[in-house]
């Protein structure tokens, strides 16, 4: 009886290893480079990793965390409330806080709890949070364990946040509204001009996720509030250290000195182990090129352009705008995995992403595009795509 | 003020279109057992039903709402 639940999951991954294929959690072997990896005894290009800049190989990167791994040890062994608070992670906070102008800034050991515990502490009992329909599943934790009333708002859909603001009556001036820069699944942004517009009418506090869009979008890399120029409307910025910057672990910045006393009351902060010196200080030093060198996202855009560009004209269905983020819906299971099986043949790695964590009852091809993919790659994947329709394995009538 | 037994009509022409075993609708009908949604086509009736009413449904009301009379009766609370 416990176990019924996972009946489901259970078959699909029977029919998964009857077909002999290993979409979900394929075993890596050997890293290459940012870009190049031999995967389930294939040497493929990593087009589904979230390196949107490259830096996970980055020598300078790799340094920094070798000589702190050989100052420091490999571990903190402990929270940062106890024995877990280094120099190194004080310094990454003032460093954060520095680069999107605050005050104020938490590192957290993973992107994940960051976003699940600044969410399940904000907003507590008798408060209310407004969010995006397809925000991400760490938000969706952390409101759930928030014990406050929880509405979500269409997708990117300024004037229903708005409608279900006018619906709070005077509870909406003590609303958190959460967002994110770019969605991960399918790649697009938020309209955060009008978002910030809806939130000055009616009040609120809003709460913005940059996890995919930190170091890819913004004049000096902060994400989409930058780049909408509406960082003045964010009261609190969450993202990551795991994708543009490369290593692990979380963060959160306000102009809010609240933000200090906030940081002993969330338990994803508290109860977990910081992060080992090694991550912080590469993480350091990512976030150093970042602001140094804004080649890498030029490099990154044109990247996404180009596979953007290139699957749009093979007829593919890849989302309303080009972005870091370009996933191919399809609508087919079986065929989906098809595909996935056929582009790894093809020396290319993507994402195979089902529902839930889709934001429809669509499959996704995902692909995550990076400042490191050399222009041959670029071609690789495209060729990849381009051979799926021609052994009709995707057609656009296939896809959704 | 209208009446539950407004609300469960409006519920069962709401869910129509989301009927595919075409079974006949009572206020016993389980959403999910019964109808088969998925947790998205359970979000897409309460997106109808909210827009309807002109009303926001808390998340935090779902995991008490099986059928579609408890819906109707949350429903009915929060239009009140």
């Amino acid at each position: 009886m416990l176990f019924d639940k996972f009946q489901t999951m259970a078959g699909f991954q029977a029919e998964l290893a009857e077909r002999k294929v290993e979409p979900f959690g394929a075993v890596t072997e050997k890293i290459l480079s940012a870009t190049e990896g031999l995967v389930q005894g294939r040497n493929v290009i990593l087009a589904g990793t979230n390196n949107y800049l490259g830096l996970s190989f980055d020598p300078r990167c790799i340094k920094a965390a070798q000589d702190a791994a050989a100052r420091w040890g490999t571990g903190t062994t402990g929270s940062r409330l106890a024995n877990g608070s280094f120099t190194e992670h004080q310094a990454l906070e003032t460093e954060v806080a520095q680069f999107y102008g605050v005050d104020h800034a938490i590192v957290f050991s993973t992107g994940y709890t960051a976003t699940m515990g600044m969410c399940a502490t904000l907003a507590g009992p008798g408060d209310v949070i407004l969010l995006d329909a397809d925000s991400h599943a760490s938000i969706y934790s952390g409101v759930k364990l928030s014990g406050a009333e929880i509405i979500r708002y269409k997708h990117n859909n300024p004037e229903d946040l708005a409608k279900r603001l006018r619906r709070l009556g005077d509870r909406a001036s003590q609303t958190l509204i959460i967002a994110e820069g770019i969605y991960s699944m399918l790649g697009d942004v938020a309209p955060l001009q009008e978002i910030a517009a809806v939130k000055r009418e009616y009040g609120g506090y809003l709460f913005l996720d940059e996890a995919h869009s930190m170091g890819v979008l913004g004049e000096t890399g902060r994400g989409a509030a930058q780049a909408a120029g509406v960082e003045a409307d964010v009261d609190f910025f969450a993202g990551t250290f795991s994708k543009s910057l490369g290593a692990v672990g979380g963060f959160c910045v306000s102009s809010h000195p609240e933000l200090e006393a906030i940081r002993f009351c969330i338990s994803a902060y508290i109860f977990t182990a910081s992060s080992s010196p090694s991550i912080i200080a590469s993480t350091r030093e990512a976030l150093r090129i970042v602001t140094a060198e804004p080649q890498l996202r030029e490099r990154l855009w044109k990247n996404a352009h180009r596979l953007y560009d290139g699957l749009k004209a093979l007829g593919l269905p890849v989302g309303p705008t080009a972005s870091p983020v370009v996933a191919v819906e399809m609508e087919d299971r079986s065929r989906t995995i098809d595909c996935w099986e056929a582009l790894m043949e093809a020396g290319v790695y993507v994402n195979l992403v089902i529902p839930p964590a889709s934001p429809s009852t669509n499959f996704l091809l995902r692909n995550s595009v990076s400042a490191a993919h050399t222009s041959a790659q670029m071609d690789t994947i495209i060729a990849a795509y381009a051979s799926l329709k021609t052994a009709g394995l995707i057609t656009s009538t296939q896809a959704a | 003020m209208t009446d539950y037994q407004e609300y469960l009509e409006f519920l069962y022409s709401a869910v129509e279109t989301q009927n595919k075993k075409h079974i006949e609708l009572s206020e016993s009908t389980s959403l999910v057992a019964d109808l088969g949604l998925s947790s998205l086509e359970v979000m897409e009736f309460i997106e109808k039903i909210e827009d309807h009413f002109d009303i926001s449904i808390p998340l935090n009301i779902l995991p008490d709402v099986n059928t579609i009379g408890d819906l109707a009766t949350k429903v009915r609370e929060l239009n009140l």
